[in-house]
This record gives C-alpha cells, sequence and structure tokens, in this order.
C-alpha cells in the first residue's frame, strides 16, 4: 500500500480508487484470509510448514484467531470437537507432505462421524507437482475416499469460489470434511480482481434434499398409527439438524418411546421416562429388547452401523422400517427399509409433527420395556475391595457436575462406560469418535470443544493408552487457560482389546497390558497443570469435586479396577436378542 | 447380473478417479468403462458395464455415485430400450489366400479393413458387444494377432418401448 501511496500523490484519487487499487493486488494468501472473514471463521486450527507460510504469513496480520497445536492429529480432532459442540465448520491448515497426511486419521474420523470440516493443506508449487518435489505427498488422491469432496487450487481466480463451496459442501446436507489443496505459488500470486465477495458457487451436481415427500410422510404415519409396538431409533442426524426439541415433541406427543445410538445421545434427556439408552453392542438390554421386538422402526439419522445392529439377519426380525436420513445413500444399506424418506431430521420432524394421528394402545409394550428394566439394568460388580470401580467414577463425575458437563472421551471401555453412566440432560454435549472410534482423539476433541464452550465445565474421560497418543496437546491448556478437566480412568491397559482377549482368546493378553507409564501428575506438572492421583475410593470425591470446580485445567489419573468388563455385550456375529454379561454373577 | 449405467459428471481432472476410485472402496466389478465429452461443454459422460449380484447392490451403487459433488446424473439404462456400441480393432493373420475367404466373414457384420500388411490385416467392427464377441469367435481359428476394444457406450432411445422398473425409493 505503501509503494502506491506516491505514486497517487500527483494525481488525487478518491478513497474508492485507491481502495480498489490495494483489492487488486491482493495475493492468493490474502484472499484466502478474506475468504475466511467471510466465511465467518473464528477460529483455526493448524500447524505451519514450509508449503503454508503464505498463509501463515496472511494470517499473522489478522484477527482470525489461530491456534498452534502440537501435532497436527491434535489440530484436526481440536476442529472436529469445536464442530461437534458448536455446529460450525471447523477449519485446520497444515503443511504439505507430513503435515497434510498426519490429518487422514482426522479427516477419515470426521467422514465416518459427518463432522463439517473445512481443511487447508499446503501443497508444492503448481511448477513442480508430480515431481516428488520435497515435502509433496498427492493428498487430494490420499483423501479422496475419505473427504465429502476435495480440491486443488490450480488458479488462484479460482480461490474465492473453492472456499465458498467448500464451506457450503461440508455445513450442508450430511455434512463432512472437504479439502482444499492449496500449492504455494497459488498463495502467492496476485489475484486481478476485487471480486472475493462475487464468488458464486456452481456445483450443479450437488442440491441436498431437506424436505420431506409428503407422501411418504403420510405413509410413515399410516404405519405408526397402526404399530403396537412402535420404537424410535435415533441418531446424530437429529443433533446435527438441530432437532431434539422437535424429538421430545414428538415422542412425548405419541407416548413413544426412544434408544439412541452412540452418537446420537443427547438428543433427548437421558433420564427421560420414554428413554430406554443407548442400543448396540454396549446398549442397555432394554433397547436392544426394545429393536427386538418392535412392530415398528423409525429411525431418525442413524445409519445402521454393524455396532449398533449386530448380526443383520437378526436385527428387528419383526419390524417395518421407516427410515428418515438425509443421506439417500444410507436408506436400504444395510437394513431393508419399508418407507424411506430422504430429509433433514428437523424438516421430518416437523412435517410428522403437522400430522396429528392416533395410535395404538401402547400400553402393553411400555409395561414390557418397564419390566426389562427393572429385571435387567446396567449393573457392575463392586466388591468394595476399596479400588475405585470405572463405572463409579463415571457416575461420580455425572453427579458432580449435574449432567450439564461437556463430556468428550476418547475411544474404549471407558468411551462405553460414558455413554452408560453419564445421562445427558443437553444436546451437543457429547463429543466422541464413533465411526472410526480413533484412540488418541479424546483429549483434543475437548481443547476444541473448549474454545466452543468456553463458559462451560468441559471434561476429558480418556484411557491411560489413548491419552498417551495425544497428550503433547497438553500445552495448549496452559497456552490459552482453557479449564479441560482430564480425567484419564486408568487400568494400566487396552481395555477394551484386553476386554476381548478375555473373552474371545482365552485371556491370552498379546500385548495389550502396559506395564511402563509415565507418571501423569509429573507429567501435568511440567506443562505447569495441577495434576491428582487417586487410587482409593474414598480419596476419589474430594478430588473429583476439588477438580471439577477448579477454574484451572486439572488433569486427575485416577486408578480403576484393572481387569472390569464392559457389560453386557453384544459379541461380534450375534443378534441384539443375544446379549452376554446381563445379570450380575 | 450385468448393468449398463451411464454417469453424466463434470468434466474436472480427477473425477474419472473420483468415480472409478469410488466403486472400487465400495467393491464392485467394472467390466468396462468409457468416457467422452458430451454436447455440453465441461460434461463428460461415462458408461459403465458392471457386474452386481442384486438389485439392491445396483441401487447402492447408483446412490453412491449420485452423491459424488461431481456427478450431475446417473441412470441404469439397463431396462431401457437402448442403443449400445462399441468398436473393436483386430489383427487377423490372413495370407492372400485366405483373405477373400475372411473378407465374406467381414462382410455381413459391415467390418471394415483399416490397415492391411503382407500377411495380417486389421477389422474394425462396430456393434452391440455380442456382435463383437460373435466376430471374434468366428474369425478366431484363421489367428488373432492382436485384439482390442474400446468398451460399451450406450443411449437411450428416443421412443421408450417396454417401461423401465422403477427404484424402491419411488414405490
Amino acid at each position: 500500500m505503501n509503494a502506491q501511496v506516491p505514486l497517487k500523490k500527483q494525481q488525487p484519487a478518491t478513497d474508492q480508487e485507491v481502495d480498489h487499487e490495494c483489492k487488486a493486488s491482493k495475493t492468493g494468501a490474502e484472499i484466502f484470509v478474506e475468504s475466511l472473514q467471510n466465511q465467518g471463521v473464528e477460529i483455526i486450527f493448524g500447524y505451519p510448514g514450509g508449503a503454508v507460510l503464505p498463509l501463515y504469513d496472511a494470517l499473522y496480520r489478522n484477527p482470525v484467531k489461530h491456534i498452534l497445536a502440537r501435532h497436527e492429529q491434535g489440530a484436526i480432532h481440536a476442529a472436529e470437537g469445536y464442530a461437534r459442540v458448536s455446529g460450525k465448520t471447523g477449519v485446520v491448515i497444515a503443511t504439505s507432505g507430513p503435515g497434510a497426511t498426519n490429518l487422514v486419521t482426522g479427516i477419515t474420523d470426521a467422514m465416518m462421524d459427518s463432522l463439517p470440516l473445512v481443511v487447508f493443506t499446503g501443497q508444492v508449487a503448481t511448477t513442480v507437482v508430480g515431481t516428488d518435489a520435497f515435502q509433496e505427498a498427492d493428498i487430494v488422491g490420499i483423501t479422496q475416499p475419505i473427504t465429502k469432496h476435495n480440491y486443488q487450487v490450480k488458479n488462484v481466480q479460482d480461490l474465492p469460489r473453492i472456499i465458498k463451496e467448500a464451506f457450503h459442501i461440508a455445513s450442508t446436507g450430511r455434512k463432512g470434511p472437504v479439502v482444499v489443496d492449496i500449492p504455494k505459488n497459488i498463495a502467492n500470486a496476485i489475484f486481478d480482481s476485487n471480486a472475493v465477495e462475487e464468488a458464486t458457487i456452481n456445483l450443479p451436481g450437488y442440491q441436498p434434499t431437506l424436505h420431506p415427500n409428503y407422501l411418504q410422510i403420510k405413509k410413515a404415519v399410516s404405519l405408526l398409527s397402526e404399530a403396537k409396538q412402535p420404537l424410535l431409533l435415533v441418531g446424530a442426524g437429529v443433533l446435527a439438524a438441530d432437532a431434539s426439541k422437535e424429538l421430545t415433541e414428538f415422542v412425548e406427543k405419541y407416548n413413544f418411546p426412544v434408544v439412541n445410538t452412540l452418537l446420537g445421545l443427547g438428543s433427548i434427556d437421558g433420564n427421560h421416562e420414554l428413554f430406554l439408552g443407548m442400543a448396540g453392542m454396549h446398549g442397555t438390554f432394554t433397547a436392544n429388547m426394545a429393536i427386538n421386538n418392535c412392530d415398528v422402526l423409525l429411525n431418525i439419522g442413524s445409519r445402521f452401523d454393524d455396532r449398533l445392529t449386530g448380526n443383520l439377519k437378526k436385527f428387528a426380525p419383526n419390524a417395518k422400517v421407516i427410515h428418515i436420513d438425509i443421506d439417500p445413500a444410507e436408506i436400504g444399506k444395510n437394513v431393508p427399509t419399508e418407507i424411506p424418506i430422504v430429509a433433514d431430521a428437523k424438516e421430518a420432524l416437523l412435517a410428522l409433527l403437522e400430522q396429528t394421528f392416533e395410535v395404538q394402545d401402547l400400553t402393553l409394550w411400555h409395561e414390557y420395556l418397564h419390566e426389562c428394566q427393572e429385571e435387567y439394568p446396567l449393573w457392575y460388580d463392586d466388591d468394595g475391595d476399596g479400588t475405585i470401580y470405572p463405572q463409579y467414577a463415571v457416575e461420580t463425575i455425572h453427579r458432580l457436575t449435574n449432567g450439564e458437563a461437556t463430556i468428550v472421551t476418547d475411544v474404549g471401555q471407558h468411551q462405553m462406560w460414558t455413554a452408560q453412566y453419564y445421562p445427558f440432560k443437553k444436546d451437543h454435549h457429547w463429543v466422541t469418535s464413533g465411526g472410526l472410534g480413533t484412540m488418541g482423539f479424546g483429549f483434543p476433541a475437548a481443547i476444541g470443544a473448549q474454545f466452543a464452550h468456553p463458559d462451560e465445565k468441559v471434561i476429558a474421560i480418556v484411557g491411560d493408552a489413548g491419552f498417551q497418543m495425544t497428550m503433547q496437546e497438553l500445552a495448549l491448556l496452559k497456552e490459552f487457560k482453557l479449564p479441560v478437566k482430564i480425567f484419564i480412568l486408568n487400568n494400566s491397559c487396552l481395555g477394551m482389546v484386553r476386554q476381548w482377549q478375555e473373552t474371545f482368546y482365552e485371556e491370552r493378553y498379546s500385548s495389550s497390558l502396559v506395564p511402563v507409564q509415565p507418571d501423569f501428575v509429573k507429567l501435568a506438572d511440567s506443562y505447569g497443570i495441577k495434576g491428582y492421583k487417586v487410587e482409593k475410593v474414598d480419596d476419589m470425591e474430594a478430588v473429583f469435586k476439588e477438580a471439577i470446580e477448579s477454574d484451572e485445567p486439572v488433569l486427575v489419573d485416577c486408578r480403576v479396577k484393572e481387569l472390569t468388563l464392559v457389560n453386557p455385550m453384544v459379541a461380534p456375529g450375534k443378534g441384539l436378542s443375544e446379549m452376554i454379561g446381563v445379570k450380575k454373577g | 447380473m450385468k448393468r449398463v449405467i451411464t454417469v453424466t459428471v463434470i468434466n474436472q481432472s480427477g473425477v474419472l478417479n473420483r468415480v472409478t476410485g469410488l466403486l472400487m472402496k465400495r467393491q464392485f466389478n467394472i467390466e468396462s468403462i468409457t468416457v467422452g465429452h458430451t454436447e455440453q461443454q465441461g460434461v463428460s459422460k461415462m458408461t459403465f458395464i458392471v457386474n452386481v449380484e442384486d438389485e439392491a447392490k445396483i441401487e447402492q451403487l447408483v446412490k453412491q455415485l449420485s452423491k459424488q459433488i461431481d456427478v450431475i446424473k446417473v441412470n441404469d439404462i439397463t431396462d431401457k430400450s437402448i442403443v449400445m456400441r462399441e468398436l473393436a480393432l483386430i489383427k487377423v493373420v490372413a495370407p492372400p489366400n485366405l483373405r477373400a475367404e475372411i473378407n465374406s466373414i467381414v462382410d455381413p457384420f459391415r467390418g471394415s479393413i483399416i490397415d492391411m500388411g503382407k500377411n495380417v490385416v486389421t477389422y474394425q467392427i462396430v456393434g452391440n458387444p455380442e456382435k463383437i464377441d460373435a466376430f471374434i469367435e468366428l474369425i478366431r481359428p484363421y489367428g488373432i494377432k492382436e485384439l482390442t476394444r474400446t468398451g460399451v457406450t450406450a443411449f437411450v432411445r428416443d421412443a421408450q418401448l417396454k417401461p423401465s422398473p422403477q427404484l424402491s425409493i419411488l414405490q
């Protein structure tokens, strides 16, 4: 700008003209930042490197907040946590080659769990793409099967349009990750117009269906009104559509019982009398028997994942299935469907609420479900030996946070215990890696969740093994004063692996016991974070209380009973009605 | 069963890779594939022959392809009235004394000679895949030196004689 001002001195220009001149001389990197601002991006998680130096230089002079993770995987999981609780699109940036390939796990995770992400990767200059240049990786090729869509920018003139399209694709329809690969010379290239805002989306092949077909809704209503044993299976689609209120209204209107998928938890109050718990491999006995015995199954926003259905041949044998999903490809993929409804969950629920219909007398059905709940509640062994049972630890966290905290887990036994023993009061307070089951996800995701919910209690419940995969992000808690509470349910083993080895491999604990661990309290201390270690159940309450009430980040190394199992369970290959471990003893 | 699928796509770099990558990921077997420009600028059309086990699989294939951002339209045209064409180039051992005999086979197939050497002749045959198969079988005893086929490209006929079965989503 300075260089241009003297030129303009001789012939005084209007402000507008100067402005125009400035815009006209913007680089790709500046356009990148301007486009992010136009999208309302407030926060970016990333890690710089050679190919993204121009982008980082543009960020340096800009108010968009950039969070430097300590590993690209940490950055992308943080963006996922942010996206999950805020409903906004998470933004990630990493350099070419290793920076980009380190994101692959997180991109796949976001794809499986339909999280809106826009991921910017640097790339070597277009002049050397394809020559195996330093830090070159074909990230567009690599991420093709794990993204909703991806782009490589080949001309700086396309950059504003591509960024606009990327955000549009990521955040509409069935949400998902979009990768935008920006070669270094494109970031440096001069953008020769000022039409960033004018860039228009041109996607003739992308028109997600949001509104349900009226005739299909009518058919669904007639099936529901005939049902003697109806059941709603609710997945994350309802949360993505922000339709918890409509869901609750609908089930209360007709007294329909509800079960959740793992990722659907929180879509209805966990203590609601119509809620039967999570279904699936480690679901409640009642939820699974409800699926097994229902005559009409209304699935809203769940994709009939194998961890939910168990053996497909034995899944819901008596049910006619109504499936509401925003993604037509999910309907009929795993389970034959009587009435497919392609729609946004909220739109579909509103359409269902508009109809008023009579339902059958459901008293017997509710009685049966109630009996199941009475007879086969969730249970765990507690032999009173003074050790901490992990389920009890989760129950304690639930009690101390009044069921209102934002809970983030890693993957494994502790994840299932949290799903079972932390009934959520509110939606958008539950973050976990469902489809991909990514160990190492939990702690960085909690960081992202805390950025999204700065005034709420964010609790990361993690295992000792998964935490060690991404614990380098501890530095962020101190740096950004994030009061995340980390509870390591430490059983000195890879709990879920060990459980399967105990149950299906005759207790041959191949590489699942972890005898050597860091001193987590000292580790926290080295990052300037308060750490506690608790081993006795008698000390637990006080430590947990102090940790949760603190305004600072806290790490609690909670030594739990080592050889515990997640119960009950549907063994692989079995149907939902064939659960094991349903009762004590 | 074999199905003929046409896919209208935006002609961008990598789009063929996207479509074939998806078929690989979802474990579909491609028998043949052709791609080319259409009457519309920037739009290409692919024609696939895929082998699938059942209706549900083909429905899933059509839906997965439709989900791709660069895919504008997907049609399973197998059950429609269609025109299907494939081109084959076949280099046959044809010494002068046998050439008249071989040509008498080629003629009914409306094949044409496109290259000729001392002892070999290259024929071009255009038609539906069955016609080409039949021609190859007839010519094989003379000795095929080289053979290449383009794969099928297809069109829906203007006048539809038989109604096509609808996908379950519309029923």
